[in-house]
């Protein structure tokens, strides 16, 4: 009995082990497809920034030329919305940081009345569909008869930043060692020095990512921009205007200089966490 | 002892102050302004009444269902669409992704850092009459000779589903991540099948990651009306685009108004029920 159930069952594994082979070369070569997918339109941005091309639209492929390039501010209304929407980003993510950064100390610190709200607050904004950000913010702005402009585009912008820099600077204040803090009370450190001295320090790197993130939102919107700025153009709304009578290849080469700038800052953190994870382990 | 010693209750209530306020005002308060104005009547020129104009609501209803079902419909196929896209991929990051784990999510989140309009314009590109895919597939006769992708429901819900995908996978890899890789190799051991484990055990641990990426994609693919403006026709506009044009081009506040609040209203209750079975703290954790 058991010469034949041996050779039964190393057979099974062998077949086993095909499948398994099979299947984690399926599932490699679905990702690599899948990657090819999400960065198909990236790779058409970049090589559209280097197009030629006859008439208005930007669709096929005429011939290669670095001009777009050399006068990338050469549409008009190009470079004004370029350094609007760097103001703007810098502006908003600095004050939605800052104040992001204070209800997630509280939230990670402190147990209060009013916590389940607050979640709930910083919640909702992401989970409102832009539109109704947008829509509901022009509502107040047009029945308080405030000027549509430069602030009422940072106004937005701060708004729908702050929930983001929350939940992001929880997340990593969650697994702080609270042990410090103590330890400089006990020092004598007052809560403002051991706040200045400890916790600020500690939590610069999630305060720096939330900086980052808030910044990358605030320069990719368009909706609620689009609802909130009167007749100020951030660089997608020229994007948008542009897109109506045929984008010029410059809209490609400013998103793929802000595409390069943005990978660069990523992949440099990348790599620097598993350089540190290789000498961790 | 300072001040901060002697009321410590009060210092969660400091920190929350300037940024809770900035959201009341900025965030509740308009969504009143919102709800006021879709209750109005009147036009713009000779100004806006508030008189429970409740019918707003149904003239929105009746005159825009088709408008609104659509957005529906689109928002869902793409969600579903961005799951079955994007679960293998999670699942292979998560289990064999390694060191380059952080390297991947990289490559996941890097259509974000390329303008939201222009990775449209990219698809308006891709999927434009004179482009591969389009000559591809009439060479293969799934198009005719005249046949075209852009201005059809196939290019919008193309759109849609390339642009909100990242919201899509990284919760999926998140809750991916967290499984316990003992508790697989015990389901395999006591399951006949790898087949059987996967079912029983990866994709119920898996299921949070699921629900919060299909709230993220579907919310903002719901209300979004750019695909639908570059990439679709008349035919294929969403509800979005309707409110949009009410507000910014018809200047129709209250009308618009309105359709913004049964959109969001519709939403709102789908992330209510969602909120109630998992809890607002796992909600808001699995967001990030």
């Amino acid at each position: 009995m058991s010469s034949i159930a041996v050779p039964a069952r190393s057979r099974r594994n062998t077949l086993a082990t095909t499948l398994g082979f099979v299947r984690r070369h399926l599932l490699t070569a679905y990702s690599i497809l899948f990657f090819a997918y999400l960065l198909l339109p990236i790779a058409v941005v970049i090589l559209f920034s280097f197009n030629h091309p006859i008439g208005k639209f930007n669709y096929t492929w005429q011939g290669f030329t670095w001009d777009n390039w050399r006068y990338w501010d050469g549409v008009p209304g190009i470079r004004s919305s370029i350094v609007l929407s760097l103001q703007i980003a810098l502006l908003a993510s600095i004050v939605a940081t800052a104040l992001g950064t204070l209800i997630a100390l509280a939230l990670v610190r402190y147990g209060f009345r009013g916590r389940g709200t607050t979640n709930i607050l910083i919640f909702l904004p992401l989970s409102t569909p832009e539109i109704v950000l947008g829509a509901s913010l022009l509502t107040l702005f047009l029945n308080l008869n405030v000027v549509f402009g430069f602030w009422t585009i940072l106004i937005a912008h701060i708004m729908f930043c702050i929930s983001f820099a929350v939940v992001t600077v929880k997340a990593r204040l969650v697994g702080f060692d609270r042990h410090l803090e103590e330890a400089a009370m006990d020092l004598g450190a007052n809560e403002w020095t051991t706040f200045r001295k400890v916790t600020l320090p500690l939590s610069a790197p999630a305060i720096l990512a939330a900086l980052l993130l808030c910044f990358a939102i605030s320069i990719d919107d368009f909706v609620v921009t689009y609802f909130n700025s009167g007749n100020k153009v951030t660089f997608p709304l020229f994007v948008w205007g542009a897109a109506r009578i045929g984008a010029p290849p410059q809209v490609n080469v400013i998103g793929t200089a802000i595409f390069v700038i943005a990978i660069t800052v990523m992949l440099a953190n990348v790599l620097v966490q598993m350089r540190r994870a290789k000498r961790v382990s | 002892m300072s001040y901060f010693h002697r009321h410590r209750e009060l210092t969660p209530y400091l920190l929350l102050a300037p940024g809770v306020l900035f959201l009341a005002v900025f965030f509740v308060v308009p969504l009143g302004f919102l709800a006021y104005q879709s209750l109005e009547s009147g036009n713009i020129d000779f100004g806006y009444a508030f008189t429970w104009s409740w019918s707003n609501y149904w003239h929105a209803l009746r005159d825009y269902r088709a408008q609104f079902v659509r957005s529906l419909e689109y928002a869902g196929i793409a969600t579903l669409l961005a799951l079955l896209i994007s679960y293998p991929v999670a699942y292979w990051i998560a289990f064999r992704g390694g060191r380059w784990k952080n390297l991947l999510l990289l490559f996941i989140v890097a259509p974000f850092f390329v303008t939201y309009l222009i990775r449209t314009l990219a698809w308006e590109t891709i999927l434009s009459d004179n482009g591969f895919v389009v000559n591809t597939l009439q060479s293969l006769h799934v198009l005719g000779p005249s046949g075209r992708l852009l201005a059809t429901s196939t290019a919008v819900v193309t759109g849609i589903t390339y642009n909100f995908l990242p919201f899509m996978a990284l919760p999926l890899y998140v809750s991916l991540e967290q499984i316990d890789g003992r508790l697989i190799e015990a389901a395999e051991d006591l399951y006949a099948s790898k087949l059987h484990a996967f079912l029983r055990v990866t994709l119920p641990l898996s299921l949070p990651g699921v629900v919060a990426g299909t709230l993220l994609t579907f919310i903002p693919a719901a209300g979004d009306f750019i695909n639908a403006q570059l990439l679709g026709g008349p035919d294929n506009h969403m509800i979005g685009n309707v409110i949009q044009s009410k507000f910014l081009e018809l200047t129709d506040y209250p009308a618009a108004a309105a359709m913004s609040f049964i959109l969001m209203a519709a939403i709102l209750v789908a992330v209510f029920v969602y909120a109630r079975l998992v809890g607002t703290e796992q909600l808001t954790g699995t967001a990030v």
